[in-house]
């Protein structure tokens, strides 16, 4: 490494985003038929907000399994594109499936980690990333080789669009604000169920 | 690894040395109505009595079987399959069990959701160390707590009718069901002094 040009963006120089803007921005993206899995918490309250499909599974309790299940329906389903979001919280507790994720290599999944380096909606208690711990290389480190920090939203834009048109899998990660989540969820998890199965045809 | 010892029913694999050659072993039963019952996804965290079925499972094309690094992301997985139209298992041992009651109550049973499990039985009949049988006590009272269906698989002569139907009425009624294997089925894991 020579100039600071060349750095690469990392949790240190990327842009501080806003969770509800980006998740509005991917889900303006998303191919209609693309499945998202949403983890706990406010990552789950902003994909609410930012427009309910029937492809959107929202998850209540289980915390850290968005990337598992979102993992299964892409193995189920190998032609649709399938998306977890995840917060860094959630993600932490979980990381082993990032291994896992990276020894199956499913071509039709995305992981986007909103990283606010905060157990946001129990107070804000840091988490690790808050420290140092970076998402992005432990995701490199598990096998994940596509795996990259966005450094503002233009970039995220971009690399959204990668991850829903090319093999993946693929890791995104975003340093976010502490705002919080705008809204809440449905919280009648046989609804959410009945919806997402009709949203993915598995159910008539 | 099982020993040779005798067991009750006297199914177990190191019995079939004076088995006949068309005697089915519990695992190839297993294997057989997993598949008639369209059974494709086999997510798992090893164990050694599983040790047989795990390595025909993956001999076989016709399922998808690979390892995971937790209990809890392997039923997650097993729970996202499902509801993209594909058929999973987790397979487990006891101790493994005992890290799901969390993941249990918020992901199958409250979405409604059949993830099927079979859980090779540490602890009993048997057991050499003292944490595994402390954990399995722990095991039928929270699938109880949870309602959710159980059924220990002693005898080979009963297995297919039991795992079969256990599928059949997961799928139908949409509840998860945990199938336990016990050691007078396998052998178990027996220590050797």
């Amino acid at each position: 490494m020579q100039a600071s040009e060349t750095k690469p963006i990392g949790p240190g120089n990327a842009q501080v985003m806003n969770r509800f803007e980006l998740t509005k921005r991917l889900v303006a993206k998303l191919p209609e038929d693309a499945a998202v899995i949403g983890g706990i918490g406010n990552t789950n309250f902003d994909l609410w907000m930012a427009g309910r499909r029937p492809q959107n599974f929202y998850m209540l309790g289980s915390m850290g399994l968005a990337c598992p299940i979102a993992l299964g329906v892409a193995l189920a389903q190998p032609q649709r594109r399938v998306v977890a979001l995840e917060g860094d919280g959630s993600l932490l507790m979980q990381l082993g499936t990032l291994a896992t994720i990276a020894m199956l290599k499913p071509k039709n999944l995305t992981l986007i980690v909103m990283d606010n380096a905060a157990y946001q909606i129990t107070g804000g208690q840091p988490t690790a990333t808050a420290v140092g711990t970076d998402l992005v290389t432990i995701a490199r480190g598990a096998g994940i080789a596509q795996s990259a920090w966005a450094a503002d939203e233009e970039m995220f834009d971009e690399l959204a669009t990668q991850a829903l048109t090319k093999d993946g899998p693929w890791l995104i990660a975003a340093r976010i604000d502490d705002k919080p989540g705008t809204g809440t969820t449905d919280r009648d998890p046989v609804v959410i169920t009945d919806r997402f199965m009709r949203g993915l045809g598995t159910k008539k | 690894m099982a020993s040779a010892a005798p067991t009750p029913s006297g199914t177990h694999p190191e019995a079939r040395a004076d088995a006949r050659a068309d005697v089915r072993l519990w695992h190839d039963i297993v294997r057989e109505t997993l598949k008639a019952n369209d059974v494709r996804l086999v997510t798992y965290v090893p164990d050694n009595v599983l040790k047989g079925l795990i390595a025909s499972v993956h001999a076989d094309p016709f399922f998808t079987a690979f390892a995971c690094t937790r209990e809890e992301e392997a039923l997650g997985i097993v729970a996202g399959a499902w509801m993209g139209g594909m058929r999973g298992i987790l397979l487990m041992q006891t101790s493994g069990f005992a890290t799901l009651a969390n993941v249990l109550a918020s992901l199958p049973v409250a979405f409604q959701i059949p993830t099927l499990m079979m859980i090779s039985e540490r602890g009993t009949l048997g057991e050499f160390n003292i944490g595994q049988a402390l954990v399995c006590r722990t095991m039928r009272p929270v699938l109880t707590s949870l309602a959710v269906e159980h059924h220990t698989l002693t005898r080979l002569d009963e297995l297919e009718f039991t795992v079969d139907r256990s599928i059949k009425q997961a799928m139908a009624t949409r509840a998860p069901v945990a199938l336990i294997l016990s050691p007078l089925l396998t052998g178990g894991k027996v220590f050797k002094a």
